[in-house]
């Protein structure tokens, strides 16, 4: 049984993990954001800064993830 | 990193940039003194000189483009009114309502352009460090916004009327309270100037670390290790100036919406009883 050693830190494993949701979520965002769009033109002004501000709050978790797996 | 064998590597191996590198020493000295468990330099450093730097700046330019105060702007005057407008507008009349932005506009476009300024600092030559990436920097501006919409709705609602007000949420009665109000307090009141800190801050430090990265990964590829690697140090180079211009848009969107985010918490502290 040969040994199996994984080198290097968890830390970028749990950032590797801490990434899905964001990116589920950011996706999600913007396929909306597209949607209503498309659905009506003219609204995309007023869907553009609320689109910005999800974006913004989905992306915080992603960013928090990288910055402390270097920190901790 | 121990998959390449050491008859490819050079002298030295790669050691990977971490947070120590935004540690600026100071100009003078680099004698320490304690304070609350953390050491603090003594004499002024470069984050403290840029600063106070972007708040002479901002002030400058809006002082400047609003002196003359013409009916047909000129240019500068022409480019602090778009500036202007495009806080007071966005973010103060759209979000607080135009009933009552007027107070707060002051302040939601002096932490726009302190911060965007600032911010950009991480992209100017020669400054390449932004400052919002010392966490103690973003610490002042989240306490600053926490006391302002605090402060706001205690003055509207009175301290219990506050507390109700954003510890429950409208139309919502029985013992499912016990649950929620603390949760709302926490999220509300607690969680709000830590995810703002944090959000800015995080956004700042994994940026500029990932151009270090970049930056000294190229160089190691390039003039450490045998010559077969240097094409990708050229290529780590050439990711290294794509990911400057989005850090550019990182840091107009992260000032936007800790502005927007700030004139949000703003308006629902004020926002009328449900």
């Amino acid at each position: 049984m040969l040994p199996l050693a994984i080198t290097g830190s968890a830390n970028m494993i749990g950032y590797g993990l801490a990434a899905i949701g964001p990116g589920v979520g950011i996706g999600l965002i913007f396929a909306a954001y597209i949607t209503g769009v498309a659905r009506q033109p003219e609204a995309q002004g007023r869907l553009q800064t609320i689109a910005i501000l999800g974006f913004a709050l989905a992306e915080a978790l992603a960013i928090i993830g990288i910055a402390l797996a270097f920190v901790l | 990193m121990s998959l390449i064998g050491t008859s490819q590597l050079g002298s030295e191996s790669f050691t990977p940039p971490g947070p120590g590198d935004f540690n600026v020493p100071p100009l003078g000295s680099d004698r320490t003194f304690e304070f609350l468990g953390q050491h603090m330099y003594i004499g002024v450093t470069k984050p403290m000189i840029q600063v106070v730097l972007a708040g002479v700046l901002v002030f400058a330019f809006l002082y400047l483009a609003s002196r003359r105060r013409s009916l047909v702007p000129g240019r500068l005057q022409f480019a602090g009114e778009e500036a202007y407008g495009f806080v007071r507008n966005s973010m103060g009349r759209d979000i607080i309502g135009s009933a009552e932005f007027l107070r707060f506009v002051p302040y939601l476009v002096t932490v726009f352009f302190f911060i965007l300024v600032n911010n950009l600092f991480g992209t100017i030559p020669f400054i390449e460090f932004p400052t919002m990436s010392r966490s103690g920097m973003v610490y002042g501006l989240a306490l600053l916004s926490w006391l302002v919409y605090n402060y706001v709705g205690i003055r509207k609602h009175g301290f219990v009327g506050y507390f109700k007000h954003q510890s429950v949420p409208a139309g919502i009665t029985g013992p499912i309270l016990v649950l929620l109000v603390p949760l709302e307090f926490m999220s509300n009141i607690l969680v709000r100037p830590v995810t703002l800190a944090l959000r800015l801050f995080a956004n700042m430090f994994a940026g500029h670390l990932l151009l270090i990265l970049f930056a000294l990964g190229g160089e190691f590829l390039v003039l450490h290790m045998a010559v077969q690697y240097a094409p990708v140090g050229i290529l780590a180079w050439l990711l290294f100036i794509a990911i400057g211009f989005l850090e550019i848009l990182i840091q107009f969107l992260q000032a936007y919406v800790f502005v927007l985010l700030n004139a949000m918490y703003i308006a629902g502290a004020i926002a009328d009883e449900h």
